[in-house]
Order: C-alpha cells, then sequence, then structure tokens
C-alpha cells in the first residue's frame, strides 16, 4: 500500500469521525444534561438530510439546503421534546427506549409515506466538488476536506459554547445538579428543549453532508446512531471531550480497518479468502474497540460514572 | 386464580383452539400465523427473562435470535448440499433433525450470550443498553459480509427440517412443536422466577445494595440470566427461520430487537404470558392494518408510544390489575 493511499484513508476515516462526531455530540449532551437515552436521534438525521433534498431540489442552493437541514431537524427535535421526550426525563430507560423507539417507526414510515421508498439525492455544489491538491501532492475531495474543517469548527465552537457562555455554564450545571439550578430562577424546561434541539440541529447537519456523500433514504440515520453509541461508550457519557476523541477514534479504525486487515491477511493468505476474512474482521474492528475500552475502562474514556 | 392465571389460562387455550379450528376450516395461512405468534412469542419469553427478571434492557437480542436461525441455516445448507461443515480435525455434517439443529441453536446463541454478557455487564443503565445494540449490530455487519453464508442475501433451504415421528411440512404439526417449546418454556420462566436463583436476581434487580450485603453476586446472576436468556431466544430463532426456510441478516437487525421488546410492553413486561400477548397482538395488527395501510408501523407507533406513556402495565396489565407481577 502507497503511502498517498493511507493518507487519504486517514482522512477518509477523519472525515466520517466528524460526521460521527456530530451525531455523539448531540446524543452524549442529551443523555448528560437530561439523563435520557434517545434513540430517535437517529430520525433526525434523515429529517436533516430530507429537509437539506427537498430545498437544494426547489432551490438549487446548498447552502440553503444547509440551512434547511439545521433548521429543520433542530424544530422537529424542539416538538418531539416537548410532545414525547419531556414525559420521560423521570421515566426509567426501559420506557425511554421504547418511547423512542415508536418515533422512530413513526419517523421513519411518515417521511416513506411522503416521500416514498426511493432515495433522493442532493448534489455536492461545482464550488465543493472536484480533488484539491494537499501539500505532499495528495489529492482529496474538496468536500470531504471542507467537512473535516467544518467539522472541527463546530467542534471547537461547541467547547466554546459549554466553557465559556451562560447557557454553556447551565448546560454543565444541569449536569451535576439539576434541582439547584431550577432552584436558582434557570427555566429549566426550556433549557432542556433548547440543548434537545441544539442536538437535534447538529443531527440534521450531519445528515445534510452525509446525504451529498450517499444517498437521502428512510433508515439512513441509524446505523450512524449506533455507531455514534459506540463512540459514546468508548469516549464516555455526557464528555464532549470524550465524544470527539471517540468519534476520530471509531471513524480511523473503521476505515482504516477495512484497508489495513486484507492488507495483513494477504501476507499469509491467498488474496481471495484474506479479502473476505480481512473484511469480515474490518466490520468487527470498532466493535473490538469497544470492547476492549470496556474491559479497561467500564466508564469510558472520559466517562465519570458508569 | 387470580385474575392474571385466568387470562394465562384463557391465552394458552386460544392459541391453541384457534389454528386447530383453522385446521378444521382448511385455512393453512392462519395456521401460519398462529405458529409465528408461538415462535415470536417464545423469543420474547426468552427476553423476558433478562429484561422483566433480570431488569437488564438489552437491545441486542435479534444477536440470539439469528444465531439460532443462522445455526439452522448452515446445518440444514450443508445437509442438503451433502458438504461437510468441517473435515479437520473430525468431520462435522450438516443434519436435517430438527432436535439437533435446537441443541446447537441454544448452545450457540448461549455462548454468544455469556460472552456478550461478559463484557456488557461490566456496565449497567444506559451504557447497558447501547452496548448490546452495538453487539448485535456487529453480528448483523459480520453476517452481511460472510459471503460463504449468503451474505446479504441470507440462506434458503428448500424442505423444512425433519422431527421424529412427524411431518413438519404439515402446517398443523408445524405448529404443534412450536406451541409445545413455547409452553416448556414458559413453564421453566415460571419456575425459575420463583426458584432461589430467581428470587435472588428479583432482590438484585430491585436494590443491588441490599442484595451484595447478603452476599449475592449480582453480576454472576444477571451473566446466569442474560445466558439463559440468549439461548431461549436463539431457539425460537431456529423455529423462526425453520417457518420460513429462510435466514438472513434481516434476523440479525437492531429493528429484531426493538421488535421482540415491544411484544414484551404490548402484553406487559415482567408478565409470563406477556410476550405470548403482546407478539398475538402485533401480528393480529400486522395482519389487519398491513392489509388497508403499507405505512401500518405508524399506527403500531402511536400505539407503543400511547402504551409507554399512558398503559404501563401493556394489555395484561389493563385485564389483570396493575401490580400484580408474576415475579
Amino acid at each position: 500500500m502507497s503511502f498517498l493511499l493511507f493518507v487519504e484513508q486517514l482522512l477518509n476515516g477523519l472525515q466520517f469521525g466528524v460526521m460521527l462526531f456530530l451525531t455523539a455530540a448531540g446524543l452524549t449532551l442529551v443523555f448528560g444534561v437530561m439523563g435520557l437515552i434517545n434513540l430517535a436521534h437517529g430520525s433526525l438525521i434523515m429529517v436533516g438530510a430530507f429537509a437539506a433534498a427537498t430545498v437544494s431540489a426547489a432551490t438549487g442552493s446548498y447552502l440553503l439546503a444547509i440551512a434547511a437541514s439545521i433548521v429543520g431537524a433542530a424544530a422537529a427535535g424542539a416538538i418531539i421534546e416537548m410532545l414525547v421526550i419531556r414525559r420521560l426525563y423521570k421515566r426509567d430507560h426501559l420506557d425511554q427506549v421504547l418511547a423512542t423507539f415508536a418515533l422512530i417507526l413513526i419517523f421513519s414510515e411518515g417521511t416513506r409515506y411522503v416521500f416514498g421508498s426511493f432515495p433522493l439525492y442532493l448534489n455536492i455544489p461545482p464550488y465543493l466538488a472536484g480533488p484539491v491538491t494537499l501539500p505532499g501532492g495528495i489529492e482529496y475531495p474538496l468536500y470531504r476536506l471542507t467537512i473535516i474543517v467544518v467539522g472541527l469548527l463546530i467542534a471547537a465552537g461547541l467547547f466554546l459554547l459549554i466553557a465559556r457562555t451562560r447557557i454553556g455554564i447551565q448546560i454543565r450545571a444541569g449536569e451535576s445538579d439539576r434541582e439547584m439550578i431550577a432552584a436558582l430562577g434557570v427555566d429549566i424546561s426550556r433549557l432542556y428543549t433548547l440543548v434537545f434541539a441544539l442536538g437535534a440541529g447538529l443531527a440534521g447537519l450531519a445528515g445534510a453532508m452525509i446525504g451529498a456523500i450517499q444517498s437521502v433514504q428512510v433508515g439512513m440515520g441509524e446505523p450512524i446512531l449506533i455507531l455514534a453509541f459506540v463512540v459514546i461508550v468508548i469516549g464516555g457519557i455526557g464528555s464532549i471531550k470524550g465524544a470527539l476523541i471517540g468519534s476520530i477514534l471509531v471513524g480511523v479504525t473503521d476505515t482504516m480497518g477495512g484497508i489495513l486487515l486484507p492488507a495483513f491477511f494477504r501476507l499469509f493468505m491467498d488474496n481471495s479468502a484474506a479479502m473476505s476474512t480481512g473484511s469480515a474482521l474490518a466490520t468487527m474492528s470498532i466493535y473490538i474497540l469497544m470492547a476492549l475500552v470496556l474491559i479497561l475502562k467500564p466508564s469510558g474514556l472520559y466517562g465519570g460514572k458508569a | 386464580m387470580t385474575r392474571e392465571a385466568t387470562f394465562n389460562g384463557f391465552v394458552s387455550l386460544a392459541l391453541l383452539l384457534f389454528p386447530l379450528w383453522a385446521w378444521w376450516a382448511d385455512e393453512p395461512f392462519m395456521i401460519t400465523l398462529a405458529t409465528k405468534v408461538a415462535i415470536l412469542g417464545l423469543a420474547g419469553v426468552g427476553l423476558n427473562i433478562a429484561l422483566g427478571l433480570g431488569g437488564l434492557v438489552s437491545l441486542g437480542h435479534a444477536a440470539f435470535f439469528g444465531i439460532g436461525g443462522y445455526a439452522m441455516g448452515i446445518l440444514a445448507s450443508h445437509a442438503q448440499s451433502y458438504a461437510p461443515l468441517m473435515e479437520w480435525p473430525f468431520l462435522i455434517e450438516g443434519t436435517k433433525s430438527m432436535p439437533i439443529i435446537w441443541i446447537v441453536a441454544l448452545i450457540a446463541s448461549a455462548v454468544a450470550a455469556l460472552l456478550i454478557g461478559a463484557l456488557s455487564l461490566r456496565t449497567s443503565g444506559v451504557y447497558f443498553i447501547m452496548i448490546t445494540l452495538a453487539f448485535g449490530q456487529m453480528l448483523y455487519y459480520f453476517a452481511i459480509s460472510w459471503s460463504a453464508y449468503g451474505g446479504e442475501d441470507g440462506l434458503s433451504i428448500y424442505v423444512r427440517n425433519g422431527f421424529p415421528g412427524m411431518n413438519t411440512l404439515d402446517p398443523i404439526q408445524f405448529f404443534i412443536i412450536a406451541y409445545v417449546l413455547l409452553m416448556i418454556a414458559i413453564l421453566f420462566a415460571s419456575r425459575l422466577a420463583r426458584s432461589a436463583f430467581g428470587l435472588a436476581l428479583n432482590a438484585a434487580r430491585q436494590t443491588p445494595v441490599r442484595a451484595e450485603t447478603v452476599g449475592i453476586v449480582p453480576y454472576r446472576l444477571q451473566l446466569v440470566a442474560f445466558t439463559l436468556s440468549g439461548a431461549i431466544t436463539g431457539l425460537a430463532g431456529a423455529l423462526f427461520a425453520d417457518l420460513n426456510r429462510f435466514v438472513s441478516p434481516t434476523m440479525l437487525s437492531w429493528q429484531t430487537s426493538g421488535e421482540i421488546m415491544v411484544f414484551l410492553i404490548l402484553g406487559g413486561t415482567a408478565r409470563l404470558f406477556g410476550p405470548v400477548v403482546g407478539a398475538a397482538v402485533f401480528i393480529i395488527l400486522e395482519e389487519i392494518l398491513g392489509d388497508f395501510s403499507d405505512y401500518w408501523h405508524i399506527h403500531l407507533g402511536v400505539l407503543l408510544l400511547l402504551i409507554v406513556l399512558f398503559a404501563r402495565g401493556g394489555i395484561i396489565g389493563l385485564v389483570a390489575g396493575e401490580e400484580k407481577r408474576h415475579a
């Protein structure tokens, strides 16, 4: 394997990791602040992607499509928070799992009802299409590079939001003692809706970005959601930093595993056997990573409570 | 008899009489529906041991359901192609015999549940949910990439596997097999709940700290419960694959895990017959709603949401009162 291919795959892994971060950040915030496990977070990815595809088809503007994905998913998030999720904060995890599973059914079938079963396509705008040449002569798609940059900027923004702003202080206070901040006069239910909508907006953005690489279809969110769970288990619940590190670890492991493992098995197997063993193992690599973290540090790399 | 016991008797009788009526009326499709209820109910009885009795919210039981299915698919496909599974270090051949397939399915899914449980039970609560879901997904992707056994397309077998002395191709006879296995599993689950093990497990679920101070180690009990639970769900998987004469990665998907859990909730968590009632309601809804709408999952979702938010005891809770739990 050449050095160029290696770097390209590393960047692909980073790009995938950044996508996962956008999903995992919302999940981990919602869990950290409200103690809620939200399976319907994947549906919000889908909502964002469909909103983007619709607006893009109507206006032809990619930037408007991105804005629609964030606004659409955040609005959907705020609505389900006020209608359903709010009633679940005091319930046990089983009720939360079931109610949000019910939400997935409603969202998925509802979307299928409105948009049909055929995938939609979201095109990469011309000014982001094509490759760029990176230092060292590496050709890399500009769109994917943009995703990496935007994702890292959002991560930085999120860190600032949590560490430096008033709302961030309230979020952190909500994580450690929700009765106390309610007693101090913070409108806790508005804060919860806000945090939920923030997470939903990030998921929607992830949906729009992924939608342009893959296709926009019903059920596109759940595979990402489950990987985001793996990220959170690795990074530790409630930790944005853990989510970022976990995302990049999972993204890079997944992408590099698909390349390196077959190459590794080719050293002592014939080509087709190496290919099938390697790719079968590669699909399992991130879960093996998760198992290792569980054995060594059950509460995750940056997690407090297990 | 309590109201729940009466209701349970009624359910087991209805599940037996309905296919017998269908057999008499020559409605083989109705028998198949009843068989489906019995098999999916069995999968739910398995999950109920972990979830209802042990309080372990596993969102990865499709893994065991699918492993059972693949145990059937792999053994039967080798038998129908006359190619041994392996020749070295000793010869293992495929089989079309249900009892052997069941034993293999039970053992294979128990081993998987032991491994997954040993790792997942190091954590609890929301971590446990996410980890079981993740391990389930791992097996799903593994099955997709495992091209030797059909990969994404799955495995078909031509003829249903055999059971000594019975004609399994006759729908009513296959139903009887599934029904008897379901009843055995329910009997086992009720005995388990009343045994010293079940009581200790229940104590560990309700107040882990108190259980620990009297010398109960929750981890060990929960691991045993999770393993038994996975094994029963695996057996159901083998039967389900046999019913369809087909196994595919869909059996391992997270939606399957969710649906098995939905049976429990529709019927009532921690109720002995909850999974059976839930599976029956699920299948009936699928048939009725599926007839006039392709999008029946929306209705299912709304119903589920309403039950979770407002009727927490499920259907048995509505019939038999809230507080009576079998454990």
